[in-house]
This record gives structure tokens, sequence and C-alpha cells, in this order.
């Protein structure tokens, strides 16, 4: 207090904040990002360095790593924003009448309405209607969707939900280690427990039965388990889950009375031969009611991966099975709150989900960009394990299918023991020196969690294929490089 | 397992039992009961079933497209222009509108307003902001790194309230807020369990603040919570009261003395309408009030796409200016909105052009102005139309709708009436908003939901409808509360 009565001690402290948020970490827009970024700014005033770019390598952005958009996407979108250009014959037939649709469904005919919270009703039920055709027939109903900013807004929704009681009955969720740090921060901040389950990287990072049933049962004596966490394909190991493998979870999250929620994100980048995405909700529905009347689940897509990659716009969906009615008027109660997800969002992903059909007039030019962008994710998927394979000290699993590579690097002693004396964790050690020294950006494996004395980093395989070889040629010399200097 | 080796019929993982308990307290009127019911009518009569009317009017949210206003052409225009920039080549498009969206582009990784933008958003747009607020402000410095862009307003105070509750017990953080309030406000404080503190704005004194009532509510809280933030909304909603530069004063002199971190909604900024009437922006206060004050309350000032002018509610555009935060939590602040990468692109480069509209000279101005100047010309008719005819019926009294997009008149309701929603279980105001809405098809949202004086009642209506439709629907609501008060006398 100072003479004339005033405080000048802060309110907002780092002791007086949310002691939570303290806890969150998300390693993708993390320490080694910021650097990045500060060398990009250092280069800009005309820093030297031994590169003359920074490559960021850290994050999911097909867009920022070159990717065009799809035409007829950006068509409907831009009609949907200036509808004068309904008259302007430059644009077909089949991109106005999906844009006239939409901005019937918006109220005074403008994408500059609120929506409905849950989303502009006739876009879940093209949403439904997708889902139909992609798991077979299985009906979907769109009451059961909610559209969402992105699929993380409806994830952290459905955690939301999912966090309660305390101590001993405290929420566990379990979750794939490795991970996409999205659920480590969220259950962070919501102070739920986090029960990991190791992926297991000698057999392509598949998941065993056997390791969920260790998972739970240790946790049991702490948290109370309700909710387990899959991301297929995997984020950031990349691996395409066996059918077998979806069939077993399932049975598991039955067994074991857990809610499950499949982030399917990546669901058309599948690369490997012999993987399928199998989608979720198709295999609980074709174990028969038994399971497929009671296993609680939700899935999760995005308009920012696939073969669309338009992150910025922020759309995504969930879809509920399952759910008891009252926590579903609960949920929709909830969202209402935000008022709705992003107008242009929820227009971009109606188009993904209702494309140019075969007699249509957009249909070929979708087709070739869809095929196009997917063919060379599948082909730098393949360089990228290639590459990384032929050096000494890097092994590096099939790449099967999202859009990383998680590669595992021997590290000598010497360098855990340099890392440790700096307090940094070895592989961030690795990747902050790969970054100062070729202006590389990737993200440790320590980001995502990986086994105890194993290390890693995150590279996204986004780059075009000339660069991404030079990338990976570049990775490389440091690795050899690195590991002399380290030996 | 049973014995069969089937599947255990245990109960629901998720259900109102095992669910998250504060997620269950949370409430939010302008979307709320009513509304389910407004949108099952709509339902109703598509289906055929006869109504004594024949739509639905949704005068319960401030959505002014959604009600007939036009989007500027401009924004659109260069908006087209980020989302399909093969129209750069097209000649219908003006001059102005191609520069902002390649500048715009320019910044976007690869270009495109599809990659994800840096997590505090875009840099050239926060500066874009920083310039906007130092114009507004008469010059006082603004640091594009203490602008974060957000999905909306709502996110960015979300995220601030966030990052204030700590504690437990007498020691919880609690949080001051105007009493009506936005029902955001309650219903984040509910999911994050902090304690709401209630201070009642003065409706005899046109919804003006009572540093008297401040006191009282601080020092009534301090006995069970700790006092950290105060929330203000000017303009206000719903009540719509411009607060004047005295009282702004005194919130900040009020707000240093108690330790309170302040924050000011001031999504309605360019909606003032009554003459006498000025927006003041706190920041400009603060800093005006000189460095024993500027340099030390923390603020955090709120601001969106979504009213104004602009309307563009479903861009989820907006931004929040935080002054005086301490470095540390500043850094947690932008760890914080990492994690859920970025906002909306689409909405950032709207933002943009709010800030940074055609100038004089340059070819989109004269039209730019036209409408601009023609949407808040036509708010400010309805806002007086509004507060007139609403105070014309004996049983309502309105106060003056000096800014932002509602009237939130106090309705007497007889005793029976009364009586009758308390056996019901429901609110008076909402007893008598589900009658209205039966009757008339009209969507309003009862006071209840805001929040105000024990044994008053009111309902939030929106003055978005088009001069005419609102005149019917004003006429209509007078019919019924005449009705409806006869009826239960």
């Amino acid at each position: 207090m100072t003479e004339n009565g005033y405080h000048h001690e802060r309110v907002l402290t780092v002791d007086t904040m949310n002691p939570r948020v303290k806890e969150v970490q998300y390693a993708v827009r993390g320490p080694i990002v910021l650097r990045a970024v500060q060398i990009e700014k250092e280069l800009k005033e005309g820093v030297k360095k031994p590169f003359t770019e920074v490559i960021k390598a850290n994050i999911g952005d097909c867009h920022a790593m070159g990717q065009r958009p799809v035409t007829f996407l950006r068509q409907v979108l831009a009609l949907c924003t200036y509808p004068e250009l309904l008259e302007d014959n430059k644009f077909p037939e089949d991109a106005k009448s999906r844009a006239r649709r939409i901005l019937q469904s918006c109220s005074g005919g403008s994408i500059g309405a609120y929506s409905a919270s849950q989303g502009i009703e006739v876009v879940r039920q093209d949403v439904a209607r997708y889902i139909e055709r992609r798991d077979g027939g299985i009906p979907c109903n769109p009451d059961n969707i909610y559209l969402s900013s992105g699929a993380s807004d409806a994830i952290v929704t459905m955690l939301k939900l999912l966090v309660s009681g305390e101590g001993p009955t405290r929420t566990g969720v379990m979750i794939t280690i490795p991970q996409y740090p999205l659920y480590s921060a969220t259950l962070a901040e919501l102070g739920a427990v986090q029960i990991n389950c190791y992926l297991n990287e000698e057999k392509c990072w598949s998941l065993d039965v056997n390791e969920l049933h260790r998972a739970l049962e240790a946790a049991r004596k702490h948290c109370t388990p309700r909710a387990l966490c899959i991301i297929n394909p995997g984020n950031p190991t990349g691996q395409v889950q066996s059918r077998e493998c979806i069939e077993d979870v399932i049975r598991f999250a039955a067994e074991e009375n857990l809610f499950l929620m499949a982030d399917e994100v990546y669901q058309d980048n599948v690369y490997a031969e012999g993987s399928k995405f199998h989608s979720f909700k198709k295999v609980l529905f074709e174990m028969g009611p038994e399971y497929s009347e009671k296993v609680e689940l939700a899935s999760f897509h995005s308009t920012s991966k696939c073969f669309m990659g338009e992150c910025g716009f922020r759309a995504g969906y969930v879809e509920v099975i399952n759910l008891d009615p009252e926590v579903k008027a609960q949920l929709t109660k909830l969202v209402s709150v935000r008022l709705c997800p992003p107008v242009p969002g929820q227009a971009l992903l109606d188009v993904v989900v209702n494309p140019p059909q075969p007699d249509e007039p957009s249909h070929a030019t979708f087709m070739e960009e869809r095929t196009t962008i997917l063919t060379r994710l599948a082909n730098k998927a393949k360089m990228t394990q290639e590459i990384l394979n032929q050096v000494p000290g890097i092994q590096c699993n099939p790449v099967q299918g999202a859009m990383y590579t998680f590669p595992r690097l021997n590290l000598s002693q010497r360098a855990i023991q340099e890392a440790k004396e700096k307090g940094q964790e070895p592989d961030m050690f690795y990747c902050m020196k790969l970054l100062e020294e070729t202006g590389i950006c990737l993200v440790p494996g320590s980001g995502f969690g990986q086994r105890e004395g194993t290390y890693h980093f995150r590279m996204t395989i986004l780059p075009p294929p000339e660069k991404l070889k030079i990338v990976l040629a570049k990775v490389k010399e440091f690795h050899q490089r690195f590991t002399e200097r380290y030996s | 397992m049973s014995e069969n080796g089937a599947v255990p019929r245990r109960g629901k993982v998720l259900t109102l039992d095992t669910m998250n308990a504060s997620v269950k307290k949370v409430e939010y009127a302008v979307r709320g009961p009513i509304v389910q019911r407004a949108v099952q009518i709509e339902k109703e009569l598509k289906e055929g079933v006869k109504k004594p009317f024949d739509e639905v009017i949704k005068a319960n949210i401030g959505d002014a497209h959604a009600m007939g206003q036009r989007p500027i052409t401009f924004f659109r225009q260069v908006l087209a222009l980020c989302t399909y920039p093969e129209l750069l080549d097209d000649n219908t498009f003006p001059e102005d509108t191609k520069n902002r969206a390649r500048r715009i582009l320019q910044a976007c990784g690869g270009n495109s307003i599809g990659a994800y933008s840096a997590s505090q958003g875009i840099e050239c747009i926060r500066q874009d902001v920083a310039r906007y607020i130092e114009r507004r402000d008469g010059g006082i410095p603004s640091d594009p790194d203490n602008i974060y862009l957000s999905t909306g307003a709502s996110d960015g105070i979300v995220t601030i309230l966030k990052l204030l509750v700590a504690g437990e017990g007498r020691t919880r953080t609690g949080v001051m807020i105007s009493i009506p309030q936005y029902p955001l406000y309650s219903a984040a404080l509910a999911e994050l369990g902090a304690v709401q503190i209630n201070y009642y704005l003065n409706e005899e004194k046109c919804w003006s603040l009572d540093i008297s009532e401040l006191k009282r509510a601080v020092e009534a809280a301090r006995q069970h919570c700790n006092p950290r933030v105060l929330c203000i909304i000017n303009p206000g909603n719903p009540t719509g009261q411009v607060q004047s530069r005295q009282c702004i004063e005194d919130v900040i002199r009020f707000a240093a003395k108690e330790g309170l971190f302040l924050m000011a909604d001031e999504v309605y900024q360019d909606n003032v309408y009554a003459e006498g009437c000025q927006f003041h922006s706190f920041k400009k206060v603060l800093f005006e009030m000189g460095p024993e004050y500027s340099s030390t309350v923390e603020l955090a000032s709120f601001h969106s796409t979504s009213k104004c002018y602009m309307g563009e509610c479903g861009f989820r555009g907006g931004y929040m200016e935080v002054i005086n935060m301490d470095p540390d939590v500043k850094a947690q602040l932008t760890k914080l909105v990492s994690v859920r990468l970025c906002p909306p692109v689409p909405g950032q480069a709207l933002m943009d052009l709010v800030v940074n509209p055609p100038q004089p000279g340059e070819p989109s101005y004269a039209t730019f102005i036209k409408e601009r100047t023609a949407t808040l010309r036509a708010l400010a008719e309805k806002a007086k139309m509004t507060e007139e005819i609403l105070n014309t019926v004996p049983g309502i009294s309105c106060n003056p709708v000096q800014g932002a997009m509602y009237s939130f008149p106090r309705i007497s309701l007889p005793e029976r009436a009364v009586q009758e929603a308390k056996a019901k279980g429901v609110a008076p105001d909402m007893f008598y908003c589900m009658k209205l809405l039966e009757e008339t098809g009209i969507c309003l949202v009862p006071g209840s939901g805001f929040g105000q004086k024990d044994g008053t009642f009111h309902f939030r209506m929106t003055i978005l409808p088009s001069a005419d439709k609102l005149k019917v629907l004003l006429n209509k609501v007078k019919e019924f509360h005449q009705r409806f008060t006869q009826q239960y006398s």
C-alpha cells in the first residue's frame, strides 16, 4: 500500500493465477517454435546464419507448406461471402447451387448471422449423410452431430463434460502415448488425471489391449477412469490401426465401462498398402447391438487435414453415439454459451461432405486436385521413411497415414548428460541444435510423450517434394554431425 | 463379466450424476429454454400447424444480419478476394479491395487464409488493430504485442477469466459483474467455479453505476471470497446505458484502490445513439488519469466484429488488448491460446478491415461511409422508437436506449400472474415471455436470464428488426401486455 492508499502489486501474477493453466504445455507451438519465430526475425534483420530460411516442419499446416486449396471449396465459399458473384458466369453452376443452398439456410441469407449453436441444420444433415455413405449405410442422426471450431473445440467440450469427482473419484482419461498434446494440455487445464497407454513402437505403433489393461488397473488405484481416447490415423505416429485392433478397443471400452473418444481427423490420409481407415462407428455397429447399443462414442473430424488442409477456417464436427439424453441436453446448453462455430467454416465443411458428383461440372477438376494432393502426401510419406531409415541412429516406422513422421533417435550418453545439465529434455536439446544449425523446426518427442529413455522428434511430411528431400538430407547430415560431436 | 461372457449391463459412463458438476450450473438465457420453444414453434408452423401468427420473430439475440441488416460491401469484397484469389484478376472489384486482400494474403502462411496463423493472431492485423486503437484514443500508444485476436469477444473474455480463477473457499476468486449482465459472464463463472459478485446498476438513474454500490458489493463479497476482478460492459448489455466519463474514472479509481483487474467489454463501442452520450474507452480514460493509474491498473478491453455497424456475428472475429499485464502471466496467456492453434482466419481478415476501412480518396470510401452511416442511423432511430412506444404502455417503463442493441424495459406484473408463475415453478418474467411467444410468435429473453433486483421483472428485446417490422412488433407487445394485465388482474 502506498501513502495515498493505492495498491501497486499486481492483481494477476504467476502466484495468484489459475494454477492449472500453469500446468498446460503445448509443444507443437511451444518453446522451440518461439525460438524459430525469433530466428525468422533475426534473418529478416539481416543476421547471418548457416541457412536462409526457417522451415516450420513442426505443425500439420498444409497450405503454409505450399499445398493449394481445392478450387471448388474456395469458389463456393467466395459465392457465400459475396453473393453478388452468383451473377458472375466464371463460377460453375454446381458451385452456385451449393452456395445458394447454404445461404438459404443462413438467417437473413448471410454467413454473417449467428447460426444455431449446434450448427446449421442443413449442414448437419449433409454431414450425417456423408457419415452414412462412408460407413456403408449405417444410419446417422443429424441431431447427434455438433459442428465445432475445428475438432479441438469439440474434443475439449467432450472432455469438459467427462471431468468430475475428487481424489480417487477424479475422472481419469486414457490416452495413447505418444499423443497429440491437445489432450495432455486439456487434461491439465481441466484437472483430470491423464492415464498413459503406450503404443508399441516395435510393432509399428500398434495398440496392445494388454497395455490398455495394465494402464487401467494401475490407474484405478488413484482415480476413476472414465474415458479412452484414440487417434486414428495416429498423430504423431502415423499408424493406421487394424480393424481387429479397433474391435479389441471397443470390446475393452465396453467391458471396462469407458467413454470412447475417436479422433479421426486424418481419415483420408492413409498411404501404406494394406492399411485402411476403419471408422470406429462402423466397426461398433458391425459388432452388433450388444456393443452398438451400449458403447458411448464420440468421433471427431475436421477440415484442417485430409486433402483440404483448411486449418485457418477452424471447422469440424463431433458425432455422439449413445450419449445419455440428459447429458446431451447439457452438451447442447454448453455449446450455446459460445453462440456458434464460425459460419464460413460450417459452409466449408458442408462442401467437404457434399463434394461435386460425377455428373457435375466441377467433378473432374475436384477429383484431380484431391487425388494429386493425396498421392503427393503418400509419396512424401514413403520418401521420408526411406531417407530417415538410411541414417545410422535414426529408426523410422512406416508412415502409414496422417502427416507426420516420428522417428526414434539414438542419442549418446554425452548428449543426454549435456542436455540434463542444461535442464533440457535430450530430444529438445537435439532439436534446438538442429534449429540453430539448419533452420529446420521440428518438435521433440518429449512434447508428445514416449517411453522413458527413448527419444524422438515429430516432423511433418508437408513441404513440397524437392524441399522435403533437402530437409531430410539436412536432418541426416545434422544427425551424423551431432552423433560424432557427442560420441 | 457375466457367465456367458456377454458384456455386463451397467449404466452409462456419462450421466447427470457422473458429469462435470460445474457444467450443470451453467445457464445461458439468450439461447435458453424460451429459444428452444421458439425453434419448436417454427417447426410447427412449417408443418402447417395453425397459430395466431405466421412467423416467429427472434428478437432474443443481437444478430443484425438475421434481422435483415445487409453486410458492408467493402468487407465482403475483400473477404471474397482473400477466399478465392483468382478474383484479383476480376475488374469488378475496386483497387482498394484488392490492395487490402493482397496485404492480408501476404501475411498468411502459403498466402492462404486456410493456413493456421500465429496463435496470437496475424501480426500485421494486430498492428492494424493497435493503430485503430491509437486513432480512437487520441494517440495514446498501443503495442501490437498487447493485442490478442480471438474467436469473437466471448473467447477472449473466457480466456482472461480462466487466468484469473484461483484459490479455494475464502480465497476463491470473486468476479464483480453488473446486474443486469450479459449471461456469458455468469455462465463462464459457473463453469470455472469462480464466485460471482453482483453489483446492481441503478435503474432509476438510467442504469448508471454507483460507486457506493460497488463498495457495498465488494465488502460483502470479502466475507466469503477473494474479489480480484471487476467486469463492466459499456455500452451496456442488456441495459443499453452508455456510462459517463466521470463514471468510468470512478470505476478506474475504485479498481485501483481495491486491487481489482478491470475487464472492459466494449463490443458496442460504435453503437451510441442518445444525445449527450459518448463512448469513452476505458483505456483512454485510464491513460488520461495519469501514470498513477495508467502504469498500475491491469486492464483487458474487448472488441468484436459481431456488433457496431458490421453485425458479422458468424465470422467470430474479435480481439482483446491487455494493459499492464504481468509479463510472466502474459507468457502464460500466450501459451494458453496456442493450444487452440489460432482464431478463425476469415474473422481475423474481417477484423483487419474493420480497423482499416476505406479512407477518403479511396474508391470504396463513399459507399462504405454511406452504408455505415445508414446502418448506425437506422439503429439510432429504432432505439428511439422502441423507447417511445414501450413507454406509452401502462405497466411498462423503458429507460432510454442510449446505446448497444437492446431495450430492457421493466414490466409490472399483476400479483396473480406472479403467483401462477411460481406455482408452475417458472420465473414470473419467463412465464410472461412464454405466453407472449405462444400468442404472438415474438421471442424475447426474460430479465431473470440477465439478473435484476428482487421483485422486479424485465425482458430484453433487440431493436434489430427493420423499422416497419419493429413497429408492428412493439405494438403487438403493447397489446399483449394490456391483455395479460387484464387477464391476471
